[in-house]
């Protein structure tokens, strides 16, 4: 008799939740967005705490977590936001490997810290695959459950196990190594593509002010209020790539930090680039939160990618499969 | 000439071929992706041809952006300039005017053309796919001429109609899927830019080329299945 796959099941969704891996690529030259965990980095330590390998899927949950079933015994981890998770009314630990037992409930509750939370299983989310990846984008409607957010009554199916041995143990990301997600978090970023547009009075105010994230924000950009940022000429360019981090700068002079949904192409002057090594702390922030810049060399922003992802293998090494 | 790069993030090196919206720019721009999509560089993730500007993506773990701009130099100073594949031609059947194409009356109007003769010159270019984006599968074609160009509407509608064709400036697009748009629609397509039901997904790729043939209702009905 066949076994069916263990699947979770959808019983309320939360506010935005989402199947995220860490992104979809080879196919922005045909309009298609990278997509994939906004905190791609809370993302990849669940998986590795689980033995999964990093690409694997998990949800990504903001502000407002969803209510989950269990129908059959599950490994988890939760990682990035903390909005308090419970199993059938006991804490479950941030960071740590975790068993569910089957027919048990995962809801979540008050938000701590942070605002985006992320759900690994071991084994995996599964599914089809679009374009390569997992990873919901929900603007053009592909990946996920029929390319939209998680909703009600949804069924999950989670992979096979590829390692045990890593998921048993309470593996737990040492405290020290957590990051301390925060309300105002300072950011540093890189000289853009297009740094002499600008007046140098932008690059002072960037760095020496700081900026609200305002409600029109979402997993595509944060379009960000604050000291304004002027252009020597036009604002607009002949579009051209921008990626994830990209700071740019519409006519009203007001930046647009753009985050993993963004569209691969833009038209706007791009001031400076959030460094990868920072974009956690700009992936946790909810509207209302404000960020600051700090400028570094594109040396060092080179410098800290590699220190980074050394630390995190360090302390969690990859799992491949 | 040399190509001015320039680094967009840890992993990502824009390389410019020109300021200007041309065609001749833009074969450079198609010239060098192909070199780099044949070149097998160590640590490549994808390339981004747009209108003047290819953006390369790496792996910023296994190389670094200044042997990648070592890399990419090495490849332009040996590009063929050349079309490195001959450009495929794509003919997409478009029912201009009627409610396929709300703003075509209003475009030709300002062109002091009938909507049939515009849509008539519209249909009389073949267009070079310059790039892609907005969403998946939209091509930016160029060049429409010049009596047909026309701004972008001020306040974009909150739907078009998959397969809309539409007028920008001096560039014409279609809409693969329905979405929000500001462009103005002068007709539809029944042909599918963007399908994942088939092998290859997406109709056209940076630098094709595109040619449109007015059908009428009708025939556009018959193309889409429509029992209507």
């Amino acid at each position: 008799m066949p076994v069916r796959p263990p699947v979770i099941h959808v019983l309320h969704p939360g506010l935005f939740t989402t199947v995220q891996d860490l992104g979809r690529y080879g196919y922005q030259r045909f309009g298609v967005s990278v997509s994939g965990a906004m905190d791609s980095w809370a993302l990849t330590v669940g998986n590795r705490l689980l033995g999964n390998p990093d690409r694997a899927a998990g949800l990504e949950i903001t502000l407002q977590g969803p209510e989950l079933l269990f129908e059959q015994a599950l490994t988890i981890a939760v990682t990035g936001a903390d909005l308090s998770p419970t199993s059938n009314g006991l804490a479950i630990p941030m960071w740590t490997v975790f068993a569910m037992k089957a027919g048990s409930r995962l809801q979540f509750g008050e938000r701590r810290q942070g605002a985006r939370a992320y759900l690994t299983v071991a084994g995996g989310l599964t599914g089809p695959m679009t374009l390569g990846s997992l990873s919901t984008h929900v603007r053009s409607g592909l990946g996920g459950p029929a390319g939209r957010a998680v909703k009600k009554w949804d069924q999950l199916p989670v992979g096979p196990v590829m390692r045990r041995s890593a998921q048993t143990s309470e593996r737990s990301m040492p405290e020290a190594y957590r990051p301390r997600y925060v309300q105002s978090p300072t950011v540093r970023v890189m000289q853009g593509p297009q740094s002499e547009h600008f007046m140098d009075e932008a690059f002072r105010r960037l760095t020496e002010s700081s900026y609200r994230v305002t409600s029109e924000s979402d997993r595509m950009g944060y379009r960000l209020q604050g000291a304004e940022l002027p252009h020597r000429a036009s604002a607009e360019i002949i579009s051209e790539a921008v990626c994830c981090g990209s700071l740019q700068v519409p006519s009203n002079r007001q930046p647009i930090l753009l985050m993993a949904d963004c569209q691969p192409t833009g038209g706007y002057a791009k001031l400076a680039t959030m460094i990868s090594a920072d974009r956690s702390l700009a992936a946790q922030l909810a509207p209302g939160d404000s960020l600051s810049f700090r400028m570094i060399s594109a040396q060092k922003a080179s410098e800290l990618f590699r220190s980074s992802r050394a630390e995190l293998d360090r302390i969690l090494p990859p799992h491949r499969s | 000439m040399t190509p001015r790069m320039i680094q967009l993030s840890e992993s990502g090196v824009t390389v410019e071929f020109g300021d200007t919206i041309d065609l001749h720019t833009n074969e450079l721009v198609s010239a060098f992706t192909a070199a780099v999509d044949q070149a097998g560089i160590p640590g490549l993730i994808e390339v981004v041809p747009a209108y003047r500007s290819a953006t390369v993506y790496f792996d910023a773990l296994l190389t670094d952006a200044i042997t990648i701009m070592d890399n990419l130099r090495a490849l332009t100073v040996n590009m063929a300039v050349a079309p490195s594949r001959p450009s495929v031609t794509h003919t997409i059947p478009v029912w201009y005017g009627g409610t396929a194409g709300p703003d075509l009356a209003e475009v030709a109007a300002q062109a002091g053309l009938t909507p049939e003769d515009a849509a008539a010159l519209h249909a009389s270019v073949t267009y070079r796919v310059f790039m892609l984006g907005f969403s998946p599968g939209f091509p930016y074609l160029g060049t429409v001429p010049s009596p047909l160009a026309a701004p972008r509407l001020s306040t974009p509608r909150k739907q078009v109609a998959a397969g809309s064709v539409g007028i920008a400036g001096t560039q014409t697009g279609i809409y693969p899927q329905a979405s929000p748009g500001g462009w103005r629609i002068i007709g539809r397509t029944p042909v599918l830019l963007f399908s994942l039901h088939r092998p290859a997904p997406f109709l056209l790729a940076p630098g094709d080329l595109v040619r449109f043939v007015p059908i009428d209702e009708e025939e556009f009905a018959e193309l889409t299945g429509d029992p209507a």
